[in-house]
């Protein structure tokens, strides 16, 4: 087991150094540099800028200070576009908006997944089993730009029910629709995933023994069925956390909520590469981490898997 | 059944086994036969070829280019621009005053091409990259799929924004882009097969016979990787087309005056509130079916080519 945890752990570390050389290296080959602009900059203000954020330096210089900033420090330097704040400042303001509707809608996807998946299962061939597929074939086609828009025009634009985008600090009727909209299509994932793993593992054996015991129903399901149905669905987090992060930038972007997707955009736009890099490695080291404690968990519940 | 079955009824059963003998099934033929009787996955053979008609002919009946200003309609409200058949807008005009038939048009067949595209990449690259690695085994096998799982790790995404911020956005970037991600599932998909597949006695006796590693891989190994390629590279179109979307719908993709579906329905998700419910009805009708079309398209194909499932 310790062998294991080592070397997941040993394929995690050069993976996100990659992507941080990557990153740099990108920025670097950039064409123009961050302060060029349709009137040029008297030469000698331009070595002063320059200068400030170590562009004057060698290659290899930058992209050591760079690295050894964020990896020691976890300094993402100045923001190129506005002076008045640093990548860890824009980080620091739009993290946790994200996180907060980000743990929201998974929490949602898992929860109501699973039970629906649960449901159609235990009912198979019942209008709920036909429900729950249909469901999770027509979320397939309906991803989070898809599901953000339509949810607005309904609840928004026709129902009035909901505000259809701001923050104001986390209020929850302004987290319902981008919650919603987030996990609608990993909540089918998960649904179906749930509901194929629950029907192979009712038909095992062990689950005949528990009914022919004279088990009631609810105890074979929850004390039974439900461990050995939640190793696929485990499995599947690991991808539904990293399509989360990313469709927090439709969701910051379309919501106006003010998350690190927002930043990511208006700098995509801007050129400030440096916050593009520093969320860019962030969402890395999060993905990279996520999946490594999925995998530790999956080998630690599954007595079967070989490591 | 008798016990006892009248010689005419033997006589007959084994005159059929012979006619069937004789015409034989291809595993091609078979997977055909199998692929028909799934009626979901006929629909969506039927709309994929109708909406593959529209995306590349139905601009012959468009009344206006695509990137045709009409300046009377410009921010088209919920009175003008609506979709008529008198005005020659069938689908109405968008914010700019452009035809929105024509851009649907154009809008549909770009989305089609990227992921078309993208598919073709991760079938060429990832195929063989997934049966070189599995077929030569060993060290390489290890250096080469844990590269893959390195590539699978970063949130490629953001990666590809990054690309297209610095290179410029242009589509053909955005090709490079889809495809340089595309194929890595397809790469582990083709060796876990290419394992299978390896120790058959075929490839034994074409390797006892000489033949060279390369040729062994394009010639005995890929073919009988083709159908699971197929079914894996018709359910990667709709990925590709998603992920395009998803760039465009955040205006970082596709640039003016081309369109793709994603663009399309950014456009008229930001126009929604003034009425022109048009302008978000129609690309995302095309977008839905399309990429319905393309899933049940793809499951029909799994049932049919799948040889887990017989």
């Amino acid at each position: 087991m310790l062998n294991y945890v080592l070397r997941r752990v040993a394929i995690a570390i050069p993976t996100i150094l990659l992507l941080v050389v990557i990153s740099f290296v990108l920025m670097y080959s950039a064409p123009g540099g961050p302060f060029n602009s349709e009137r040029p900059l008297p030469a000698q203000v331009m070595a002063n800028i320059e200068a400030r954020y170590g562009l004057d330096q060698p290659y290899w210089k930058q992209m050591f200070d760079y690295v050894w900033n964020v990896v020691v420090h976890f300094d993402f330097g100045p923001s190129f576009q506005y002076r008045d704040r640093t990548v860890n400042d824009v980080i620091a303001q739009g993290f946790p908006v994200t996180l907060t509707y980000g743990f929201w809608s998974f929490v949602v996807a898992l929860v109501v997944g699973v039970s629906l998946g649960v449901a159609a299962a235990v009912r198979h061939n019942s209008w709920l089993d036909y429900l729950a597929v249909g469901i999770s074939i027509g979320a397939q086609v309906l991803p989070n730009f898809v599901m953000a828009p339509i949810l607005v025009l309904v609840f928004t634009l026709w129902l009035g029910w909901l505000p259809g985008g701001g923050w104001q600090g986390g209020q929850v009727e302004y987290i319902i629709l981008p919650v919603i909209a987030l996990s609608t299509s990993y909540m089918a994932s998960i649904a179906r995933i749930t509901r194929s793993s629950m029907l192979e593992v009712l038909n095992a054996g062990f689950i005949r023994t528990a009914r022919a015991k004279g088990l009631p129903t609810s105890r074979i399901i929850w004390k039974h069925a439900l461990k050995p149905t939640m190793l696929p669905v485990l499995s599947y987090l690991g991808p539904a956390f990293v399509g989360m992060i990313t469709g927090s930038v439709i969701i910051d972007v379309f919501f106006s909520t003010g998350g690190i997707g927002q930043f990511f955009v208006n700098s995509a736009f801007n050129r400030d590469y440096s916050v593009i890099m520093g969320i860019t490695i962030l969402v890395g080291v999060l993905t990279v981490t996520f999946n490594l404690v999925v995998d530790l968990l999956y080998a630690w519940i599954d007595p079967k898997i070989r490591y | 059944m008798s016990l006892n079955p009248d010689p005419d009824t033997a006589d007959r059963l084994l005159g059929a086994q012979a006619a069937a003998e004789v015409k034989g099934r291809s595993l091609w033929k078979d997977a055909r036969q199998r692929f028909m009787r799934n009626r979901a996955a006929v629909a969506g053979l039927v709309a994929l070829v109708l909406i593959c008609i529209f995306a590349f002919f139905g601009g012959f009946l468009a009344q206006y280019e695509p990137d045709y200003v009409d300046f009377s309609l410009i921010g088209a409200n919920a009175a003008q621009g609506v979709p008529s058949f008198e005005t020659g807008h069938y689908f109405g005009t968008d914010s700019s005053g452009r035809d929105l038939y024509a851009r649907t048009v154009q809008g549909t067949r770009i989305s089609l091409l990227v992921g078309i595209v993208g598919a073709g990449v991760a079938v060429i690259v990832g195929t063989l990259y997934g049966a070189i690695a599995g077929y030569t085994g060993g060290r390489t096998d290890g250096a080469m799929m844990r590269t893959v799982d390195i590539l699978m790790s970063v949130p490629y995404m953001f990666v590809l924004i990054l690309m297209l911020v610095i290179f410029g956005r242009s589509i053909l970037m955005l090709f490079i882009g889809i495809g340089l991600i595309s194929w890595l599932d397809m790469s582990r998909i083709a060796r876990g097969q290419t394992l299978t597949i390896k120790g058959k006695e075929f490839v034994e006796a074409a390797h006892a016979t000489g033949v060279r590693p390369m040729t062994i891989i394009l010639r005995h190994i890929v073919p009988n990787l083709l159908g699971l390629v197929i079914v894996y590279a018709t359910l990667l179109v709709p990925q590709m087309i998603i992920t395009e979307s998803f760039i465009s719908f955040l205006g970082l993709g596709i640039q003016e005056p081309n369109t793709s579906l994603g663009a399309l329905i950014s456009n008229g998700a930001s126009n929604m509130q003034y009425g022109v419910i048009w302008q978000l009805a129609f690309p995302l009708f095309f977008f839905v079916v399309t990429l319905f079309a393309f899933f049940f398209v793809g499951d029909g194909l799994r049932d049919a080519l799948d040889p887990k499932d017989r």
